[in-house]
């Protein structure tokens, strides 16, 4: 009778952690893009905003993919030649979209917002881990609903001062005084987490 | 075993079906049950058939089974999802941002009469349809015909191609051959060639066909519908000599008198608006609308009316003249009335007397011409012409003809071989013309060359040789009339999804020139030569129109809501301003095959295309004086409709020669009198094939998926038709209660073989008994029987075109015959019954008015053994204020749209399993069967009870409740134990017992709206406040740093009722309007004895009787309404204690 509940014990163990393992949520593994596209080189490097691409990232749900055009504006000139961007140009010339792949993929009845969230004074970091050194992106959490709510129960360690929310190597520990008062100040506005933690706040 | 599987099952075997029969959608889930293999699997599908339980598995072996197929779910709950693509776009278009809705104004017609609509796009595909809140004839809300109207553009079935003799053919050939036999029929001035459409007021294609009349005089234009205007124009001409169109102004009408006239099933939706802006009841408006109805059989008006009185069709002129002579018009006594039908109109005219200038007396287009002309009389002796009833030039050119006429001559031509080529535009005659001037395949064929532009492969289309495929109007530009004449644009929301051509470019080929152009340039062009700024009246005959009546500036500020200009939009500011036309899906020549990559596609041609150039800016400045053509084109396309283009006001006078002309009956054929109507979901068939209208119960009946025949309870009894019930099945006494039977008689419905004006319907008519129904009168209804509408509507119902005659288009005589069979009717009154409780709550205005304190109810709120949970934040609460509700159905159809809502089918109907979240109950009041009161109307949703019985039932806590006080329905923790439902005293949850939802057929794939999820089967679901529509409001308010505006959320339901029923809000703020109502005496929560403490509360419907009517009742508060609590001799303890 011990055997069993122990081994049901171990069971279940065994089950929560290949549940959670990345092999299930696809953490950790990078993706192999259409072009090789580095989040290291263009932001870490060369410093451009994610806004610069990713544009309605404040304004709507998704964060927006760029279209072809935004591509463009920079390689139109820079590396116009170069082999590894012909796929951009073939797009742009065949007005034929990219298929490229998503790396972060919610279950369809999750209905995440980023617009809120980078409102509400969380970074991207929080989410999609520290971009702007990746040279392929990868899924750095789970996305599973326990992580999901690990925050929505207690958001305030995860909301950052305004200038900091795109900045995906920002270190906490170096927070300012100013910032500190600036982050209190929008902890104070962040709803109940009994109202984060409803259902209806994700599903519909 | 693991749903997964059993889905696959399902979903294999019904392509397998499909594959075999040809046959798909919803309603074939009854036709499976033919196929043996299908009967196998839905034996054991039903979960109800405990008897199926396999007595060789003990429940111990069962538990061993299920264990393991439940770890086994539970490993496969975490799959590691497929791969998805992101697919952005190559030139993105500045407006659309992905996942963010934008509105565009359009409009929809039907006969003739266009409604100026707001169509919600999500990346280029248009999801929801709403009311353009400035546009005159809608002020904000909608219809049925225009919520469902989206699924007709996705309807698979649709026609997708042009062809000829039914092979493929191109739109290059099509026009080189018409454009042949064109040029062959000009020699004569084309005395061979007939156009033939339904009614028409757009002015382009007036302006079209004016050309092709100057190009080819000899050719004939025919308008014909069977819905059509006919008796009013002929009323007109006989009242003033001359055809003028009257519109009605019931927002300035204390007393209303309709002539057998439905106001609230019409396709006019302001009526409605302006009818409940009179009728609404508040603290501060304490007087309310009298509205009094003769009809002939019972309509939503008649259940709304204060004073009703059932006649037969016959009579109707009878009671026009009693009410004339009654108000000294004058002209021929009555004949034949019976003498309480004297006195209940002698006392209704002393009461119009009271009320001159500011009554209404409306005729119902079935009735004949005297009567439209006796009322136009008797609105000129009330002194309402120019207040309340205001004449303007017909809408539609040709109107002094009748349809029936010009359709006669038609025929008559075809028949003589005078017509040589046959242009059918947009109708269906094959189908819906009179039985003596059918226009059958017979006649078809005497005319050598036949083309048929529809949306359909239909009965007409089927005997042509050429066949168009029509673009629906989410596809096209057009403009069209609204109800006042204001010019409406419609303009495109998606590339057409097959190679459709709209009826402006098809009537382009028959011109000389420029015969090869896109409607969007045959629209704009046409306006570049027309007045824009119009601010001077103009004639409507002169295509232009425009009058300064005041109309359109009173319209532009009649939001629903105070404080709310923002009607559709959840968002604040931005979603109302469309782009300018470059960034709208415009027409292009490319047809995307309908897939995942339409969207983007669909978005990139219009990106790529821009604005199209204007080819004739010459004309366009002189006649736009002032004013930079492009600018106001812009404006008018942005706005929906044309400013001050509403129909100038006419002056006309009564000449009372008419009152002496007999009045012209049909021939006596048989001892019962038997009319004929429009079908309240499928108009004339045209909808036939609309899953989402044949499945809406319709308003009276609740029956689905056919049409009956109705017939009063007395005359049933004569004939012995459904007798095998008992009266107290039906009837409640004093009590209000649903008007049932579910023990035979109308559920069981008998057939008969139905004989009017000497021809028999071909298919055995189903008998319907309906309280209020005039004695010896049988009510059919059009629309059904079609046998080409699609894989929905093909073979439901009986045909009433094959009886109907251009001498009795409305009513006639006739016989009918019980032919000992039965058949089943699948009508959802029956279902989710609520029984004898306090449900219902209506009053006479004065007797609520001295006692308003009786409708109290006792608190039961302290008396849980839960210590309350304190809703600090938004308190999401609704109210619904019956005494507004006319039963039109918009909201069904509204949350069918918006919540992703699937059909189910008749069979499944019948098995009381349709999916509609929001159901609308109809009960019936009074002791006397009849002639009963009502019904009444009462929109019946989830109550989200701040302690709903639901949630503790469920063992997964797939519902729960949200910190605001939503009841949250988690699908993906449902198991479907189905225990929620059986403990919901409501009945709103409804439970998906096979997988109703199509996910395969890609046209519905683009349809469905994104923000909410599409439910698989073993699901159970309910309404949700429209969850996502409070979601994307709050995100939006949360941005901007402020709380949610009262009146910011509206929920589908809402912003589509026409006559402002439903009020959602926030109950913690004290000004909102929501939580002002909660305040109302009227307020009341349905069974609140139960202490279930719903967030949905009613507010009772209100009667403004008469008190001199013959029929005067007072309509009492009931005792078991009274509060427990109440002082002595007030109130008595409630019926139902706790």
């Amino acid at each position: 009778m011990v055997s069993v509940v122990v081994l049901a014990g171990v069971a279940g163990y065994v089950y929560t952690q290949v549940a959670r393992s990345s092999y299930m949520t696809g953490a950790f593994i990078e993706k192999q893009q259409p072009v090789q596209f580095s989040h290291k080189h263009h932001t870490g490097d060369d410093g451009i905003d994610c806004r610069y691409c990713h544009s309605t990232v404040e304004t709507t749900a998704t964060a927006g993919m760029p279209p072809t055009q935004t591509c463009m504006n920079c390689h139109n000139q820079l590396w116009a030649d170069s082999p590894y961007l012909e796929p951009i140009r073939a797009s742009f010339r065949e007005n034929k979209p990219i298929q490229w792949e998503r790396v972060h993929d919610l279950p369809e009845y999750a209905y995440f917002n980023h617009s809120i969230h980078v409102s509400k004074g969380v970074g991207c970091a929080s989410c999609h881990g520290d971009v702007a050194n990746m040279p392929a992106v990868y899924q750095a959490n789970t996305l599973q609903m326990e992580w999901c709510l690990s925050c929505h129960r207690d958001p305030a360690p995860n909301i950052r001062p305004k200038s900091e929310i795109y900045n995906t190597s920002w270190d906490p520990s170096q927070i300012t005084p100013d910032q500190r008062r600036e982050v209190d100040e929008k902890i104070t506005h962040l709803r109940s987490s009994s109202i984060l933690t409803s259902c209806s706040t994700c599903h519909r | 075993m693991p749903s997964k599987d059993n889905k696959q099952n399902f979903a294999s075997l019904r392509s397998e079906i499909l594959a075999q029969s040809g046959k798909q959608y919803w309603r074939s889930v009854e036709e499976y049950v033919d196929a043996p293999e299908f009967a196998e699997f839905v034996k054991s599908e039903y979960p109800s058939q405990a008897d199926q339980w396999d007595n060789s598995l003990s429940r111990r072996n069962f538990i061993k089974v299920m264990g393991a197929s439940l770890a086994l779910a539970g490993l496969s709950g975490c799959v590691i999802q497929p791969s998805e693509k992101i697919v952005p776009y190559v030139r993105q278009n500045e407006e659309l941002l992905p996942g963010k809705p934008l509105f565009f104004a359009t409009a929809m017609s039907l006969g003739g009469i266009a409604n100026g609509l707001l169509a919600k796009s999500y990346d280029g595909r248009p999801i929801k349809i709403e009311g353009n809140p400035e546009h005159p004839g809608t002020l904000g809300s909608t219809d049925v015909w225009s919520q469902a109207s989206i699924l007709n553009m996705y309807d698979p079935d649709r026609s997708q191609e042009i062809t000829f003799r039914g092979t493929p053919a191109t739109w290059q050939t099509f026009m080189t051959q018409v454009r042949g036999a064109i040029e062959a029929n000009r020699a004569d001035g084309g005395a061979g060639v007939r156009f033939l459409t339904e009614t028409i007021t757009s002015p382009t294609l007036v302006a079209q066909f004016s050309q092709i009349a100057r190009e080819l005089p000899n050719s004939k234009w025919v308008q014909y519908e069977p819905i059509n205007n006919d008796n009013a124009m002929t009323g007109a001409r006989l009242a003033f000599g001359t055809p003028v169109h009257t519109v009605y102004k019931f927002d300035l009408a204390d007393k209303i008198v309709t002539l057998d006239k439905d106001l609230f099933s019409d396709f006019n939706v302001r009526y409605m608006k302006d009818f409940a802006k009179k009728r609404t009841f508040s603290q501060e408006k304490q007087e309310i609308n009298r509205l009094y109805a003769v009809e002939t059989t019972l309509t939503l008006t008649g259940a709304k009316a204060d004073h009703r009185l059932a006649v037969k069709p016959s009579q109707v002129s009878e009671v026009a003249k009693a009410l004339a002579t009654a108000l000294g018009v004058g002209g021929a006594a009555p004949v034949g009335l019976p003498a309480e039908a004297t006195n209940w109109i002698a006392a209704m005219a002393r009461d119009l007397q009271a009320s001159r200038g500011r009554s209404i007396v409306v005729p119902g287009e079935s009735q004949s011409p005297v009567v439209h002309a006796l009322a136009h009389a008797i609105n000129g002796a009330l002194g309402n012409v120019g207040q309340t009833v205001i004449y303007t030039d017909p809408l539609s050119p040709a109107s002094d003809r009748p349809q029936v006429e010009q359709l006669r001559e038609l025929i008559a031509d075809i028949d003589g071989g005078r017509v040589k080529m046959l242009v059918i535009l947009g109708a269906n005659p094959v189908y819906n013309t009179p039985v003596d001037l059918k226009l059958n395949p017979d006649r078809l064929n005497k005319v050598p060359l036949r083309v048929h532009l529809g949306q359909y492969i239909d009965e007409t289309a089927e005997h042509c040789h050429w066949h168009v495929s029509e673009k629906h109007y989410l596809e096209t530009w057009g403009d069209a009339r609204a109800y006042d004449g204001t010019v409406s644009i419609v303009q495109p929301l998606i590339e057409p999804l097959y190679g459709s051509k709209s009826i402006h470019e098809v009537v382009q080929v028959f011109l000389r020139e420029n015969f090869d152009k896109t409607d969007y340039d045959i629209i704009r062009e046409f306006w570049q030569t027309q007045n824009l700024n119009a601010s001077a009246p103009r004639p409507v005959a002169a295509a232009t129109s425009g009058a300064a009546n005041g109309n359109a500036a009173q319209n532009a500020t009649g939001g629903r809501t105070p404080g709310n200009a923002a009607v559709n939009s959840q968002n604040a500011a931005g979603q109302f301003a469309p782009a300018p036309s470059g960034n709208q899906p415009g027409p292009t020549n490319q047809s995307p095959q309908p897939s995942a990559a339409t969207v983007n596609q669909t978005a990139q041609n219009a990106g790529a295309q821009g604005a199209p150039a204007p080819t004739q800016t010459g004309t366009a400045t002189t006649n736009n004086a002032g004013g930079n053509f492009e600018d106001a084109w812009r404006r008018v396309v942005h706005d929906g409709f044309v400013p001050n283009s509403a129909a100038a006001p006419r002056t006309v006078a009564v000449n009372p020669a008419f009152l002496s002309q007999p009045d012209v009956k049909p021939a006596n054929t048989g001892e019962l009198e038997i009319s004929i109507r429009k079908d309240p979901s499928v108009y004339d068939g045209r909808f036939a094939n609309n899953g989402w209208l044949q499945e809406l119960p319709k308003p009276l009946t609740k029956t689905t998926w056919e049409n009956v025949a109705f017939v009063s309870p007395r005359t049933a009894e004569r004939l012995g038709l459904n007798q095998n019930k008992e009266e107290n099945n039906y009837v409640g006494g004093e009590e209000g209660t649903s008007f049932v039977n579910t023990k035979g008689g109308n559920l069981f419905s008998d057939l008969v073989r139905l004989d009017y004006q000497g021809t028999e319907i071909q298919k055995d008519v189903p008998i319907w008994i309906a309280p209020g129904q005039p004695d010896d009168v049988v009510t059919i209804f059009m629309g059904y029987g079609r046998t080409r509408a699609g894989r929905v509507g093909t073979g439901l119902g009986y045909n009433v075109f094959d009886v109907r005659r251009s001498d009795a288009m409305n009513y006639g005589t006739g016989k009918i015959a019980k032919t000992g069979a039965q058949t089943t009717i699948a009508s959802t009154q029956t279902h989710f019954n609520m029984e004898e409780r306090d449900i219902i709550r209506v009053a006479d205005i004065e007797v609520f008015k001295q006692h308003p304190e009786k409708w109290q109810q006792p608190e039961h709120y302290d008396e849980s053994m839960y210590p309350r949970f304190e809703y600090n934040g938004n308190k999401w609460g609704m109210t619904i204020d019956m005494n507004n509700c006319v039963g039109c159905n918009a909201c069904v159809i509204a949350c069918q749209s918006e919540n992703n809502i699937p059909v189910v089918g008749k069979e499944q109907i019948e098995r009381s399993r349709e999916m509609h979240w929001l159901r609308i109950d109809a009960y019936f009041t009074g002791d006397d069967v009849n002639n009963p009161k009502g019904p009444h109307f009462q929109p019946m949703l989830c109550q989200h009870c701040e302690q709903a019985p639901c949630e503790p039932v469920c063992p997964v806590h797939a519902t729960v409740h949200s910190a605001e006080g939503l009841n949250d329905m988690v699908y993906n923790r449902c198991v479907g134990t189905r225990y929620c439902s059986n403990n919901c005293p409501y009945k709103v949850r409804r439970f998906n017992f096979l997988l109703y939802q199509d996910w395969d057929t890609p046209q519905y794939k683009l349809m469905r709206n994104p923000e909410v999820t599409v439910r698989s089967r073993g699901v159970m679901e309910k309404c949700t406040f429209c969850t996502q529509r409070i979601a994307a409001a709050r995100i939006e308010a949360e941005k901007d740093g402020r709380d949610v505006r009262d009146g910011e959320i509206l929920t589908a339901c809402q912003a589509a009722c026409p006559t402002d029923v439903f009020s959602f809000g926030d109950l913690n703020d004290p000004n909102s309007v929501v939580a002002k109502q909660k305040k109302d005496p009227r307020n009341y929560i349905l069974l609140n004895e139960l202490n279930t403490q719903p967030r949905t509360t009613y507010l009772a419907t209100l009667k403004n009787q008469n008190q001199e009517m013959p029929d005067y009742k007072a309509l009492q508060i009931p005792k078991n309404h009274a509060p427990e609590t109440a002082d002595e001799g007030k109130g008595e303890p409630t019926e139902s204690g706790h």
